[in-house]
């Protein structure tokens, strides 16, 4: 009886799940009238504005990921280290972008940083752009902090340091050669869930007036039929391929520690 | 005195130098996350040439603006409701269903999956779902003769933002959740059997009070993760469903509210309300975890 229920539940919760992505599958093929093809696909990638936006929208996630690796790791190091009793309120400020929606942060940013204010980063297309890393690296602080902060719970930071500064090392060797490498699956999963979250942004995108894939998809999506759908597809693939690397790399941790 | 100065210097030395290394984090999140969201909670409360007013406040009780509020909180209730129950389903019946092993791990991942996957390809996602000719509603029509349109139900309209916005609700809720189950001891459940409890006593007297605190923070959270989610609204309804997060997006592009500093008023209304909700979800996180370690 109970085993009944239960995969009734399971069943209602795979259909529901599966249903829009057989959906959007479905109706990104049927393009052409009356039979299955891949045109609209097709027609996404050869669109000159899909790469750009899409282009675009990779470069931004890097240069995110180097950033947030370089602000994180060596914080989440120095707190585990040297300022143990402030664990809790970092971890507190690291949620925050959680709390405060993403549409108010960029708000706050276009009322901060516009053309008349000290610090003009919109007055400027390059400036724009570090503003909108700025904001990506905001928007993915809680994942990656929360990641590393596990990675480095697994190594024992203060025996490693030491040996490391008795060995002569400096703050920078430490940091890039000893615990980087053994929080480095940590770090990955960190850097493929920003990747996942930037490539599909949209607000923060849109309302600073980049062209970033997040907002073309939306474009698109307004004025066509098939491609949106095609999209969807793709951004999902995307989703999903950045995800299964974490698992994959998480994997690889596992059964790496046998082996060295 | 040697010793006097020995005790006393290290401390004055090792200070500076320990703040100096969460210096560039507290540097970057005060630019951009602390100072961007002061500038909004201050703008709310201030004229536009800087003086101090309540007006700005005040003019959130009009009923255009009380109406987006109150349809963004409705469909925020909605989806966190039914994402609760409905996760809550489904992870309880992988934990304790006597399901195969196997289905869980596939089942988290996919859970992490489509927690992430809202959004813009979300909306397109339910839109050749359940549009007017998605692949849902053209079978209901053809093969069934339910015709969802005559019925009543619209894509863009206060169901169709919650059963699409429940497409990561569930998921989240699994995510959450499932730790918890996990966290029922065995112990407890053959303590309460051998007091002569039943199933449902033991759900009802011991499993369910423990989780309770579980259940309602997941539901806070789940609540302000469909009240602050602009993009998919956005792309699913164009500018045809006035709720907070639309009208706050038209009105940063192009002041449709006719005062700047309203804008910022609507903006601290959502932190108000975010604010809450996660507020209220780590003060019963917190008394869960005493229980459910």
């Amino acid at each position: 009886m109970r085993k009944i229920w239960a995969w009734g539940a399971l069943l209602f919760g795979i259909l529901y799940f599966t249903l829009p992505l057989v959906g959007m599958t479905n109706f990104s093929l049927k393009m052409r009238r009356g039979e299955y093809s891949f045109d609209a696909y097709a027609k996404v990638f050869g669109d000159p504005r899909f790469q750009e936006t899409f282009t675009y929208s990779v470069a931004q996630a890097l240069f995110t990921i180097v950033f947030g690796i370089l602000l994180v790791v060596p914080t989440a190091y120095w707190v585990r280290l040297k300022l143990p009793r402030l664990r809790p309120y970092i971890e507190f400020v690291t949620l925050l972008p959680l709390v405060i929606p993403a549409i108010v942060i960029v708000f706050g940013y276009i009322r901060l940083y516009n053309t008349s204010s000290w610090l003009p980063l919109t007055g400027s297309a390059f400036g724009t752009d570090i503003l909108l890393m700025f904001g990506y690296a905001t928007l993915a602080l809680p994942y990656m902090y929360r990641a590393v902060d596990t990675g480095l719970r697994t190594i024992d930071v203060a025996t490693l340091t030491e040996a490391a500064q008795s060995l002569g090392a400096g703050w920078a060797t430490i940091l890039a050669r000893i615990i980087l490498p053994n929080a480095l699956v940590a770090v990955l999963s960190g850097a493929f869930l920003t990747f996942a979250i930037v490539i599909g942004e949209f607000t923060m995108a849109a309302l600073l007036n980049k062209p970033a894939f997040g907002p073309y998809m939306q474009l698109l999506g307004a004025n066509r039929a098939y491609e949106p759908a095609a999209l969807a597809v793709i951004a999902f693939g995307i989703t999903w391929g950045c995800l299964g690397l974490i698992q994959l790399v998480s994997r690889f941790q596992k059964s790496a520690p046998p082996k060295a | 005195m040697s010793s006097a100065h020995t005790g006393a210097s290290p401390p004055a030395r090792r200070l500076p130098l320990h703040w100096l290394g969460i210096l560039p984090f507290a540097a970057f999140v005060t630019l951009f996350l602390i100072l961007p969201t002061m500038k909004i909670v201050v703008g709310a409360f201030q004229t536009p040439d800087g003086s101090f007013t309540l007006d700005n406040i005040q003019g959130l009780f009009t009923p255009s603006i009380l109406a987006a509020y109150w349809i963004s909180i409705k469909i925020s209730i909605a989806s966190a409701l039914l994402g609760c129950l409905i996760g809550f389903a489904v992870s309880s019946a992988v934990v304790f269903g006597g399901l195969p092993k196997w289905i869980r791990g596939p089942l988290l991942t996919f859970s992490g999956v489509a927690s992430n996957f809202a959004g813009v390809p979300l909306a397109f996602a339910f839109l050749a779902t359940l549009g007017p000719v998605g692949i849902l509603s053209v079978f209901l029509r053809s093969e069934l003769g339910v015709d969802l349109r005559a019925l009543g139900f619209n894509l863009l309209s206060f169901w169709g933002l919650t059963v699409t916005y429940l497409f990561f609700q569930i998921p989240l809720m699994i995510l959450i959740i499932t730790p918890a189950l996990d966290g029922l001891k065995r112990e407890w459940r053959e303590a309460a059997e051998i007091l002569g409890a039943t199933g449902l006593q033991y759900w009802r007297m011991v499993a369910f009070p423990i989780l309770l605190p579980s259940i309602l923070g997941t539901l806070a959270l789940l609540f302000a993760n469909a009240f602050g989610a602009v993009a998919t609204a956005i792309a699913l309804t164009g500018s045809s469903l006035s709720i907070v997060p639309i009208l706050l997006f038209a009105q940063i592009r192009g002041d449709v509210l006719g005062n700047p500093h309203l804008g910022y008023a609507l903006a601290f209304g959502m932190i108000v309300v975010t604010g809450l909700a996660n507020a209220i979800y780590i003060w019963l996180r917190a008394r869960s975890e005493r229980w459910l370690k």
